[in-house]
């Protein structure tokens, strides 16, 4: 598979020079347009784009046969990549941190330790390709029982990985939910430190068979360059992405 | 057996030489498996019916009780199916939910019924546009029916006025919480894991299925109606469970009485979700635009199909469907028909469903 087909998401994320790494891509969506797909992007390209590669995965909305069988049918065995240790599953399903009275830090304390301790545990050499993905940023917080704090605490711990390791770090969370939060500290904070930002949305039109969404990428560069910004419809199919800029699908 | 293959991809298992023995199980698309929604249009809308280990979730109309036809309809099936359930509801009682619970049509009524259709479509197939979809679908569903014989139906027509035998639900399998007194959902929790430890899922063979059904989640006569956090938690542990388990969970809440953010949270939740909406009796605007205004119950909305082991969404046709009640007997939904404007145009069909998805965005937003 050395002949990557470049689509517009692929290159929109950068990955044809590579450089994920020491970054922070925060995936947005909504209800009607799901942007998990986004990850399942990524998750392939991390395994592809180096030999020593690994990704550290906290899953809270799907189990692991989920993306086993997506992965698998876009082409990447991750039951086989666990076994060579360079998939860490972390299944936080049904995680729950204890009620009010106990702080919950202690709970996020004891993840991101595990996931520290992975680094660790990682050739030297290696630590410099991790990823590290979270499925769902909202269900954090919902085992924080709504505790914003512990769980801005958590992703900040997680954001300085991509500079103290060179990790990458790879968040979904759903726009939709903040819209009519006062203060919405998490999706703020979040846009404000990621590199990276990838916005789906349905089309304004409503639902086709032909476009399931529209996607925005969305790169803040380092220096005066001005931010880049690449804009596209997208279809979701089983094996691949199919990308278009709006008006060219025929 | 070729009904029960939907829209298979390259990948998926061969499963015609592994049909299921029990009876309200379907194989479907990427190692899933569906349980019959008790209405047989909705299982053919979400492809088959509710997948196994998903948690389908109903918004209800607060001017409505919509979101009941659903649930009754869904219960009922599971229980002729022997499927065990477990019923939560903010009621004092419970139990005598189950008296309410519609049975099988019988199959004589089931000839009439084949036979009406087949008279109205003789006469008028050329204006089917004019007529009610509802006759292609049927008449499909009634093939298959009559190939598996009339008791082991994967779907039932379910007769709304006629109430379930009670030896169907006075067995040992059907279990009935009252959720208004208890103070938190620790013991509801509970209730819900142990139901669905018979049911843990190994990959070898699928034994029973379960179904859970709550009724008004979030409703304030429950105590816990202001904690939203421990509400979201449960429906998240919850879904957790049923995703590693052989049952559906059905949970109908009022979003109306949430806040909005908690309410989208709830929706993100969903593998399936759905809404239901009352319509106004006297529109004469509406009336005017759809036809068949006057026989409709109630308007559904599919906004999310369940997606299981897959990336790909399932992009409906319309999402907008009109419940209506066929000799006031019978559940059928059907795509919204706008009336005929100046009735120059001669493929209706695809065009009208399409049409009523642009007005649904005007007049019908949920």
């Amino acid at each position: 598979m050395e002949h990557k087909e470049l689509n517009l998401l692929n290159e929109a994320l950068g990955f044809h020079n590579n450089n994920l790494y020491g970054r922070f891509v925060l995936v947005e969506d909504t209800v009607d347009t799901t942007a998990a797909f986004v990850l399942h992007q990524i998750l392939k390209h991390s395994f592809s784009s180096h030999p020593s590669s690994s990704v550290i995965f906290l899953a809270l909305s799907h189990p692991f046969s989920h993306y086993d069988r997506i992965l698998r049918k876009i082409g990447c065995n991750l039951a086989a990549q666990r076994d060579n240790k360079r998939f860490f599953f972390i299944d936080m399903l049904m995680l729950q941190f204890p009620d009010e009275g106990k702080p919950n830090d202690v709970g996020f304390a004891a993840v991101f330790e595990k996931i520290e301790s992975v680094i660790k545990a990682l050739p030297q050499d290696n630590t410099k390709f991790v990823t590290i993905m979270i499925d769902d940023i909202s269900f954090l917080q919902v085992a924080a029982n709504g505790s914003s704090n512990d769980v801005l605490d958590f992703l900040h711990y997680c954001y300085t990985l991509t500079s103290e390791y060179g990790c990458a770090f790879v968040a979904l969370d759903h726009k939709d939910i903040y819209l009519n939060e006062e203060k919405p500290a998490i999706i703020s904070e979040m846009e404000y430190l990621a590199d990276i930002l990838v916005k789906a949305e349905p089309l304004a039109t409503g639902l086709a068979k032909d476009v399931h969404g529209q996607l925005m990428v969305l790169h803040k560069q380092h220096g005066i360059s001005p931010v880049k910004i690449h804009n596209f419809h997208f279809k979701i199919k089983e094996n691949s992405i199919e990308c278009f800029y709006p008006g060219t699908k025929i | 057996m070729a009904a029960t293959r939907t829209r298979g991809s390259s990948f998926s298992r061969n499963v015609s030489t592994v049909t299921s023995q029990n009876s309200g199980l379907k194989h479907g698309p990427n190692g899933t498996t569906f349980l019959s929604s008790g209405i047989p249009d909705l299982d053919k809308i979400l492809g088959g019916g509710y997948t196994l280990g998903s948690l389908v979730m109903i918004m209800e109309d607060a001017e409505a009780p919509h979101h009941m036809l659903l649930l009754r309809n869904f219960m009922s099936q599971g229980l002729i199916h022997k499927h065990p359930l477990l019923y939560a509801s903010a009621s004092r009682d419970p139990k005598g939910f189950l008296g309410t619970l519609p049975a099988p049509a019988s199959a004589k009524e089931d000839k009439t019924r084949d036979l009406t259709n087949e008279k109205d479509l003789r006469i008028a197939w050329q204006y089917k546009k004019y007529f009610d979809p509802q006759l292609n679908i049927s008449s499909n569903n009634e093939s298959y029916l009559c190939c598996t014989g009339a008791q082991q139906d994967y779907c039932n027509d379910l007769d709304l006025r006629k109430p379930l035998d009670r030896h169907f639900y006075s067995g040992m399998n059907v279990g009935c919480v009252s959720i208004q007194d208890s103070p938190d959902l620790a013991s509801l929790q509970d209730q819900c894991a142990k139901f669905l430890s018979q049911f843990s899922r190994n990959e070898a063979n699928i034994s029973s299925a379960g179904r859970i059904a709550i009724q008004s989640f979030c409703s304030p006569q429950c105590k816990f109606a202001n904690m939203e956090w421990h509400m979201l938690s449960f429906i998240r542990s919850l879904k957790a469970m049923a995703r590693s388990s052989n049952a559906v969970v059905l949970v109908s809440f009022p979003p109306s009485l949430l806040s909005p953010s908690c309410s989208k949270r709830l929706q993100h939740m969903a593998d399936t979700l759905l809404s239901v909406r009352a319509i106004p009796d006297e529109d004469k605007e509406m009336a005017k635009l759809l036809t068949g205004y006057q026989d409709m119950v109630g308007l559904l909305n599919v906004h999310k199909v369940a997606r299981l082991n897959t990336q790909v969404p399932v992009i409906l046709e319309t999402t907008t469907f009109s419940i209506k009640l066929h000799k006031r007997r019978y559940l059928v939904l059907e795509c919204l028909n706008q009336a005929p404007v100046d009735g120059s145009s001669g493929s209706s069909y695809n065009t009208s469903g399409s049409c009523s998805g642009s007005t649904k965005a005007g007049s019908l937003d949920f």
